[in-house]
């Protein structure tokens, strides 16, 4: 037997929710499927405020924004269903999606498809960093933020982009010691009031710095680090040795696109959007038509992008099925400008230039940039 | 461990209320250990000072959580008998056996 809603989506996150929500409304019927047991992504454990616009939900904590979209979907559960603990395991040729739900194997032939599977968390190679204490960022947000437990007493932050200044200052917040923030670059990547925040409460920002290794028996007791020169090579006579039970890498996000290799999306790498992401037109279909895609999987961006990318996505999808509403022209090119707006500026530019890169290619030709 | 080891439990915090969470009774590794209502099994033990989950199938290595969200395998235990749970993201329950896992889990599989 197979379930044939109008549209299912993949991932309960700002993106899946969006997508769900807004196709919904303009009366598509949607399934929803999370992996996790609540709604909500990585939201569930963002305590700080977003930025952005109003229409993003700016100087609204993360953690209210998922209970506000999950509410507000839960409202329309006569065309809306939702199902948690569904992990989504195969997509096929055939647009068969594949999916165990609460220990039960089902099998689901929607008209369309939104994948907003999200991403997963980059590593780092040094000696040693296999032992435990050291910790994704997204992973300390989790324990702290959600489970109400420190990851230790005193933490190396390594990377001083967005995650690893906010994770930062929330280490602070759950009164953890943070020794020091450790950035290869020369510049600091994320925005200045976060970095601002962090200096006033006394935590250095090491530019130009690495992590050597990780030492410790059984777990983490220290870790070396060195300055480095403007080919990324240490500095011999600067190593430090630092004391901390924790070390967290927050050196940036890869896109979870397992399911759109195997769909046989066209995927490219770009460095800019974080690995491999899915060819895409100006609706955020994939090259496999009624496959769409929204949030991190398009590229690493920030929680706003992925709920503007969500509605639109859910938008674009159900008005290919024909639920095209009054508002959908306006509603379009909102989208568009939101997203515009959010990618402006010097702080967009690195997207900016990574999206340049996603539109098909008139002629097939070999791909000359390859993963390092 | 658990009572001399100092609590990683976040009592105060300016933005966030965990508020009266039910204490939960389980065991690691035959040890009596508790949790609180909410807890993952990963989360209950880390805050009782458990960082080690396990040992890596070949070298034997020491493993702990990295992800926490259910995406990298690293803190896979035995669970109520059964190998290769993520604990990460499986709630604690009252009465649970957990145990570190060496190897694959299982003595039949290599």
């Amino acid at each position: 037997m197979f379930y044939e809603p109008d549209l299912a989506v993949i991932g309960g996150g700002p993106a899946g929710l969006m997508a769900a929500l807004t196709a919904a409304k303009a009366g598509a019927s949607v399934l929803l499927l999370e992996r996790d047991r609540h709604l909500g992504g990585q939201l569930v454990k963002q305590t700080h405020k977003f930025f952005g616009s109003e229409k993003q939900h700016a100087s609204v904590r993360g953690i209210e924004i998922a209970s506000l979209l999950e509410s507000q979907l839960k409202d329309l559960s006569e065309r809306a269903e939702i199902w948690t603990e569904a992990t989504a395991i195969g997509l096929y040729e055939d647009g068969v999606l594949t999916v165990e739900h609460q220990g039960v194997y089902k099998r689901i032939k929607p008209a369309r498809l939104v994948v907003a599977t999200g991403a997963s968390e980059k590593y780092l190679s040094f000696p040693n960093n296999d032992l435990p204490g050291i910790y994704g960022a997204g992973a300390v947000q989790t324990m702290m933020n959600v489970h109400g437990v420190k990851p230790g007493q005193r933490v190396l932050m390594i990377g001083a982009g967005n995650i690893g200044l906010i994770v930062s200052y929330q280490l602070l917040q759950a009164g953890v010691q943070v020794a020091a923030i450790v950035e290869g670059l020369p510049v600091i990547g994320g925005y200045i009031v976060h970095a601002s925040k962090i200096r006033r409460a006394g935590v250095p920002i090491l530019t130009s710095h690495t992590i050597l290794r990780a030492d410790g028996r059984q777990s983490v007791e220290s870790a070396v680090i060195a300055r480095v020169d403007s080919s990324w090579n240490p500095i011999p006579g600067t190593e430090e040795t630092i004391p901390c039970d924790v070390i967290c890498i927050a050196v940036g996000l890869s896109p979870l696109a397992e399911l759109l290799w195997q769909a046989g999306c066209e995927m490219r790498y770009v460095r800019e959007l974080g690995g491999h992401v899915p060819v895409r037109n100006e609706r955020l279909e994939t090259t496999v038509p009624g496959l769409y895609i929204a949030g991190d999987l398009t590229g690493i961006e920030e929680a706003s992008a992925a709920m503007v990318e969500g509605h639109l996505a859910g938008l674009e999808a159900a008005a290919s099925l024909g639920y095209k509403t009054e508002s959908y022209e306006a509603e379009r090119q909102d989208c568009m400008e939101q997203l515009r707006s959010l990618r402006a500026g010097p702080a967009g530019q690195k997207i900016r230039q990574g999206l340049s890169r996603t539109a098909a290619l008139p002629v097939s030709r070999p791909e000359v940039d390859h993963a390092v | 461990m658990g009572e001399s080891y100092p609590s990683l439990r976040i009592d105060q915090h300016p933005i966030l209320d965990f508020g009266d969470r039910k204490t939960l009774a389980f065991t690691f590794d035959g040890q009596p250990m508790t949790g609180l209502e909410g807890d993952t099994i990963a989360s209950a033990l880390h805050a009782a000072g458990v960082k080690v989950l396990g040992s890596h199938f070949k070298t034997g290595r020491p493993r702990g959580y990295y992800c926490a969200i259910g995406n990298c395998s690293s803190c896979l235990m035995i669970v109520d008998g059964k190998a290769n749970v993520r604990t990460c993201t499986e709630p604690l329950r009252a009465g649970m056996v957990v145990e570190t896992q060496e190897g694959r889990g299982y003595p039949d599989v290599l």
